[in-house]
């Protein structure tokens, strides 16, 4: 179930004095009234996609099995504790000593082994399923980055960068869309996991994984980083948006034009142009090219801002602008001590690169 | 009453004054193997209690989504904190305190084979623990950053290199678990000397206790884990100040190379840290069953296999690092046949209970708790062994779920029975089974409430240590009733406390054999003499005492 809620209006500071908290803590209320994303639950039993339903096949098998020596374990050792419990606490009599029996030991040797054979010859299957996928030269091709704390994502055969949110097409009943994901990363160890497309790969610097997705349905599936990468690891949050191969195609010509130039918000093109935001900021078809951060040519066409922390809007810019450490304690990006003026100008300049 | 006729093994009244200074320095000086013992648990305990607040700080974070109780670098240094304290400062001294105090005694010798090693041993791993909380106030480092470290407890490269990790909290935790390290190892080596050559007469290794034969195991596992541990630690010392590149990936070293490190050390540690709670689980469950250990070989043959087994499967804590497809099977293949071993000690435990006569003291309602756990975190074990399935859970409130079902669920309730069945022997004082029934059931309560919950946020897709969480993701639910667990945990721990204490101060006396038990411990006062025998007893078989009490049906006649 996906549930809009409304945008809201600028923070708060994020941090409150402790016996504020503690207060807060006490009376259950949520002391950041932070405007909440899109959010919907990701559950890893309801797949979309081909690699997290084989995951499901294996996994239901597993479970079955699991439960069935509970109960037949967990029983035994029930009817025991009740069967053989000492019924009088004056009862000093001994019970008879058994030392063992090997034909038992056998029995309860053979029989794990047996299952153990047949789950792993059903895991051998699934891991090579998997992970033995051919990548076909139709699939799409995307190179996932991961920084501290955001998601890079580069489509070498169409030219296009982004950042924070995937969008790949959805494969239909007549035509197969894959995407294959080459995973690398800019600094340390992330792992990329949207549980109702596929498992978890890691993202390794100096090192290239490679994983794939065969989303069937469209909509919009949440992630997270799953390998702890330093103070923002909890604010790592992924998005992928799957399209009909239709809507994908209008995406991607989108994507590919240059940023909008607005002669209405000229000022703040200049002011923008002028700081130092270019040196990790890149907007196409100016002179700012930096890649430590997200690239913001189209930035207003994602849905959240600073990798999920935040909804998407020029009011969540602007706080966003005005003191990210605010937000996001502990990230990259530094507060540019802007005042209001500078600010109002360069929100409406980001704010038009749609 | 003035006849001297004393029972042959009453210690000696000790005639000294007992001054402050004259009891610490009695206890700082010692080179026995009790106190040592002794010495190892409180310091145990007293970091398990550190740490266990920590978690709590964490639970309360983590009760509501959007929390800012802590700020994110806070929850880092906590979680780094509690666990690398619990696994290094909790269990590992938890089990050297507990082979040093019953080994000696088990085997009817007199102390150790090297007491002195024994007491380095100790003071080092003290020296270990307070080097790493020493970070909370010196970890500024030159360069003015961090306090504790937060790295978490793998420390995964390149996060620890010093472009991400600025001062010195990294190299306080690298330092002090070498510190530790060389603790753990001189505890190991001193076991091992003194099973195999400090056994009384007719003790032959066939009729050594399970437990002493489980912490002869674990202390060989010890001997062949923690080196590759240290030399990561040193390893990563060399690329933090003399500008090597093992892990420095930004130099061309590689991450994955300290994790087959890390976990070639870590996932042995695990069994490391377990066997001993079979250990306990194999005394205390035959006692009060009233009946012998069933199948004593084919629990030391499963305790050997387990041992070798677990030397490789380590890679099964890296199914999502993008191995090739046939080491993920091996991998995979390799860690379910550990359950193999360990269900037939599940199984054993239970053919010893099986047309027994069970008595439901606090040690056994521990064991009790132990099995219906550790069965559980055996099979959730099996889930994370099949590799596609891991690709989902692993680094996952699963995950955390599963680890604590083992580490809490199991190794927890048999050292809490373990605490329960010994303390007469250690003090001469029985603790209060009213009191110890409170512990176990608000413990029960509360372990229930957050770890069983705990296991279905990470199937909703909740990554393990994130310092807050946005609502609407199904997560919110859980997690407050995971930390409402939390409460009823810290009373069952308050419960414990104020047994041990009302039982130091007005416990009823234990006597030598207060459960009825036949290893040699029980054989002698509570609590033992320095020299802990008289004269040491003469064995036939592996039950002792049994032998003694029942010389009609003796169990020399059937081993």
């Amino acid at each position: 179930m996906r549930v809009r809620v409304p945008e809201e209006g600028p923070h708060r500071a994020t941090y409150m004095r402790v016996e504020h908290r503690l207060l807060a803590l006490a009376f259950g209320g949520i002391p950041l009234a932070m405007a909440q994303t899109n959010n919907s639950v990701e559950n890893m039993f309801k797949p979309v996609s081909t690699p997290a339903q084989h995951i499901v096949d294996v996994s239901i098998l597993v479970l079955a099995i699991c439960a069935v020596i509970f109960l037949i374990v967990g029983g035994l050792l029930a009817y025991t504790l009740v069967r053989y419990r000492r019924r009088s606490v004056t009862d000093e009599h001994e019970p008879a000593q058994v030392y063992g029996s090997n034909q038992i030991e056998i029995a309860w040797t053979v029989l794990p082994i047996i299952v153990v054979l047949v789950l792993t010859m059903a895991t051998a299957r699934v891991i090579s399923a998997i992970q033995n996928r051919a990548n076909p030269a139709d699939a799409l091709q995307v190179t996932v980055v991961g920084h501290q704390w955001w998601w890079e994502f580069r489509y070498p055969g169409l030219g296009i960068v982004t950042a924070n949110e995937l969008h790949v097409p959805a494969s239909t009943a007549t035509i197969q869309k894959l995407t294959f994901l080459k995973l690398q990363s800019a600094d340390v160890a992330h792992s990329f996991w949207v549980p109702r497309l596929a498992g978890k790969t890691d993202v390794i610097p100096g090192r290239v994984n490679t994983m794939w997705l065969e989303p069937k349905q469209t909509g919009t599936y949440l992630g997270n980083c799953a390998e702890y990468c330093g103070t923002q690891h909890a604010n790592m949050l992924l998005r992928v948006i799957v399209h009909t191969p239709e809507e994908f195609e209008q995406w991607a010509a989108q994507q590919k034009t240059a940023a909008v130039v607005d002669p209405q918000v000229q000022n703040g093109r200049a002011l923008f142009l002028s700081l130092s935001c270019v040196n990790c900021h890149t907007v196409s078809g100016t002179t700012a090219a930096g890649t430590f951060g997200p690239d913001l040519s189209h930035l207003m066409g994602r849905e959240t801002l600073a990798s999920g922390a935040i909804p998407n809007g020029v009011t969540n810019l602007r706080s966003w602008i005005q003191d990210p450490q605010a937000i996001k304690p502990g990230n990259l990006m530094p507060n540019m001590q802007l005042n209001d003026k500078e600010l109002d100008q360069v929100v409406a300049y980001l704010g038009s690169l749609k | 009453m003035a006849t001297a006729d004393y029972p042959l093994e009453q210690p000696h009244r000790a005639t000294k004054e007992f001054s402050l200074p004259s009891v610490l320095h009695e206890w700082i000086v010692t080179v026995d193997h009790k106190k040592l013992g002794i010495m190892y648990i409180v310091a145990s305990l007293f970091f398990f209690v550190v740490a266990g607040l920590m978690a709590a700080v964490m639970r309360a974070q983590l009760a509501i989504p959007n929390n800012t109780l802590v700020p994110p670098e806070v929850f880092n240094r906590l979680f780094t904190m509690h666990g690398t304290s619990m696994v290094f400062l909790v269990g590992m001294p938890f089990l050297a305190g507990l082979a040093n105090y019953l080994v000696p005694l088990m085997i009817g010798a007199r102390d150790m084979a090297f007491p002195r090693l024994n007491a380095f041993g100790f003071w080092i791993f003290l020296f270990g623990g307070c080097l790493l909380y020493f970070s909370y106030i010196a970890g500024e480092g030159l360069a003015g950053h961090g306090s504790a470290p937060d790295v978490g407890w793998f420390a995964y490269s390149p996060l620890t290199e010093r472009a991400f990790s600025r001062g010195s909290s990294t190299d306080y935790w690298t330092l002090s678990i070498l510190v530790a390290g060389i603790g753990s190892l001189a505890s190991a080596i001193n076991v091992i000397a003194t099973v195999f050559t400090m056994r009384a007469k007719g003790m032959t290794l066939l009729r050594m206790p399970l437990f002493v034969w489980l912490l002869l195991v674990v202390s060989g596992m010890i001997l062949i884990v923690m080196p590759p541990l240290s030399a990561a630690q040193i390893m990563l010392l060399l690329d933090r100040y003399l500008g090597a590149h093992f892990f420095d990936t930004q130099a061309g070293g590689s991450a994955v190379l300290w994790q087959h490190f890390f976990w070639i050390f870590g996932h042995p540690e695990v069994y490391v840290l377990i066997l001993p709670g079979f250990a306990c689980a194999s005394e205390i469950i035959p006692v009060f069953s009233r009946k012998p250990m069933f199948g004593r070989a084919a629990m030391i043959g499963a305790t050997v296999s387990i041992a070798f087994l677990s030397l490789g499967v380590w890679a099964h804590h890296m199914f999502a690092v993008g191995m090739s497809a046939r080491s993920n099977m091996f991998f995979a293949a390799s860690t379910m046949m550990v359950g193999v071993p360990t269900g037939i000690k599940i199984f054993n435990w239970l053919g010893t209970m099986y047309g027994g006569k069970i008595r439901f003291d606090t040690p056994m309602l521990w064991c009790i708790g132990f099995l219906f756990q550790f069965l559980i975190a055996g099979l959730t074990g099996v889930m994370l062994a099949v590799a596609p399935f891991d690709w989902q859970l692993t680094d996952s409130y699963f995950v955390v779920a599963h680890f604590h079902y083992v580490l809490l669920g199991g190794l927890l309730f048999t050292y809490f029975g373990a605490i329960y069945y010994w303390f007469p022997k250690a003090t001469g004082r029985m603790l209060s089974e009213k009191l110890g029934k409170w512990h176990f059931w608000l413990l029960v309560i509360g372990f229930h409430l957050t770890f069983d919950t705990l296991h279905f946020p990470g199937l909703l897709g909740m990554p393990r240590r994130i310092y807050t969480y946005p609502t609407g993701r199904g997560w919110d639910t859980l997690n407050l009733v995971a930390s409402i667990g939390v409460v009823f945990q810290a009373a069952a721990i308050l419960c414990f406390v104020w047994n041990i204490v009302q039982a130091l101060r007005k416990g009823k006396e234990a006597g030598d054999d207060p459960w009825d038990a036949w290893t040699l411990e029980w054989a002698t006062t509570s609590p033992p003499p320095e020299y802990n025998f008289v004269t040491i007893p003469e064995i036939r078989s592996s039950r002792p005492l049994w032998d003694r009490k029942h010389p009609e049906d003796p169990d020399w006649k059937y081993e």
